[in-house]
């Protein structure tokens, strides 16, 4: 572990996976979404059914304008895309692919803690923004931001509290080590609820009301263009695969599969992240938006009392297992 | 320095993992900053007052960005922040709470504490907090 060149190799690749899987995701969100809606989607960047077309986007974004308002809050605007992307890559690190010390970028000790805290900063990027713009639909995107904070954080803390219960460790190899097939139906509430919460902290449809283009043109973002703009769309998908990786190693079991957890243990993560990620998509085509009040009543009147009371249930299992 | 203490060892552990994170943040600062920098490079750099202009549909901004709107969920940020902190001593507990010879009574003990949770949200919600005013 010490050998400068593992560090190194490690760092490469969870780099590169930074970078390419949200792409790959938000591809397929074009194409899934534009099936579902009985389009083809794009068909024309690099030939083949547009695989190209968000590296033409890429470029795109790199050649445009950047343009600070004059009234805005010149560093902290500039600042913002930076603040929301990076948490993502710094969780990465810490989410094992496969079983062993080799798949996975980082053990850390504290591994749900970090996690979570550290996806926490994220969000600081669009109430920066929202801030920083001197715009009122910025503004009150950003405070839709803070609002919906409050919302999903408590129930998804809840919920990843019931599952380091259930492992009797917050590392996360730790908890893939100790996992058990019939810790799906134990913790199914549980991860509906994570698996919720996280949709709602990525802003993304059916809890998009911080964004909401109908009523406040792009929330927090409205201002931005070019690459900075880039970088936040970058940080939804970076987010997408994070939170369907977690959901993966938290309640699904991460490398754990039916056969070959031994040597294809890294297929099985990334088939249940694929699925989730697609499950997160097909949300956004079929389900209209909630209200900011709607997604509070949602969060305190079910999500916490769901939670609490899979905690209730992890306790009483795991004590009588024992 | 012949035999170095157990827990000097295991803190150099600890340290060593979140110093692989550390590095991890350097090269996103990095990724950011050469980003930004071929940006500059690469986009024209065409002011004009129009362009800067605050966005507001089209027209002239009325007043300042920052206009005055009125917070309706600070009794939600009381909550969340009262709950939250609870929360966290879910963490250290939730490793040890099955281990041998704690089991019943921690049980017990987190069944309380639910307790005292559940009656916080129950009286926030009778008293009309968890609706949106």
């Amino acid at each position: 572990m010490n050998d400068v060149l593992d560090v190194a190799l490690r760092l490469v690749i969870v780099f590169a996976v930074f970078l390419v899987v949200p792409l790959v995701v938000g591809q397929t969100e074009h194409k899934v979404m534009a099936h579902m809606q009985g389009r083809l989607g794009p068909m024309y960047a690099g030939g083949f059914h547009g695989w190209a077309q968000l590296v033409a986007d890429g470029v795109k974004f790199a050649q445009k304008e950047d343009i600070v308002p004059a009234e805005a809050d010149r560093r902290v605007f500039q600042m913002a895309p930076a603040v929301a992307l990076l948490p993502y890559l710094l969780v990465l690190v810490a989410i094992p692919i496969g079983p062993g010390e080799g798949a996975v970028g980082q053990v850390v000790d504290a591994g749900i803690f970090f996690v979570l805290a550290v996806m926490g900063i994220g969000v600081l990027g669009s109430l920066m923004a929202g801030w920083a713009s001197a715009n009122k639909f910025s503004l009150l995107g950003g405070l839709r931001t803070a609002a919906q904070l409050l919302a999903y954080e408590l129930p998804m803390l809840l919920a990843a509290a019931s599952v380091a219960m259930a492992a009797g460790t917050v590392s996360l190899p730790g908890i893939l080590d100790a996992f058990e097939w019939w810790w799906l139906p134990w913790q199914i509430v549980g991860a509906l609820v994570f698996f919720v919460a996280g949709l709602a902290e990525l802003q993304r449809p059916p809890f998009d009301m911080p964004v909401a283009d109908s009523e406040i043109i792009f929330g927090a973002y409205t201002e931005y263009t070019g690459l900075r703009f880039a970088l936040f769309l970058l940080a939804e998908y970076a987010g997408i695969v994070v939170l369907c990786g977690l959901t993966t190693v938290l309640f699904l079991g991460g490398w754990h599969g039916p056969l070959g957890a031994d040597g294809l243990g890294w297929v099985w993560t990334l088939l249940k992240t694929a699925v989730l990620a697609f499950v997160v998509i097909w949300l956004r085509v079929t389900y209209p938006r909630l209200r900011e009040d709607q997604l509070q009543k949602l969060a305190w009147t079910t999500l916490i009392p769901l939670a609490l009371a899979q905690i209730a249930l992890t306790g009483i299992v795991k004590v009588a297992i024992n | 320095m012949a035999d170095v203490p157990e827990p000097t060892v295991l803190a150099s552990d600890y340290f060593q993992s979140y110093s692989v994170v550390g590095l991890l943040a350097v090269v996103g600062v990095l990724f950011v900053a050469v980003a930004f920098g071929a940006g500059r490079l690469l986009r024209p750099v065409v002011p004009t007052p129009e362009k800067l202009l605050t966005y507001e549909c089209g027209v002239d901004p009325v007043g300042e960005g920052w206009a005055h709107t009125q917070v309706r969920y600070y009794v939600y940020a009381f909550l969340y922040v009262i709950f939250a902190v609870d929360s966290i001593f879910l963490f250290p507990w939730a490793t040890v709470f099955a281990a041998p010879g704690y089991g019943a009574t921690t049980l017990v003990e987190m069944f309380i504490f639910l307790g005292f949770l559940a009656v916080g949200l129950l009286y926030a919600w009778k008293k009309g907090v968890l609706s949106w005013a």
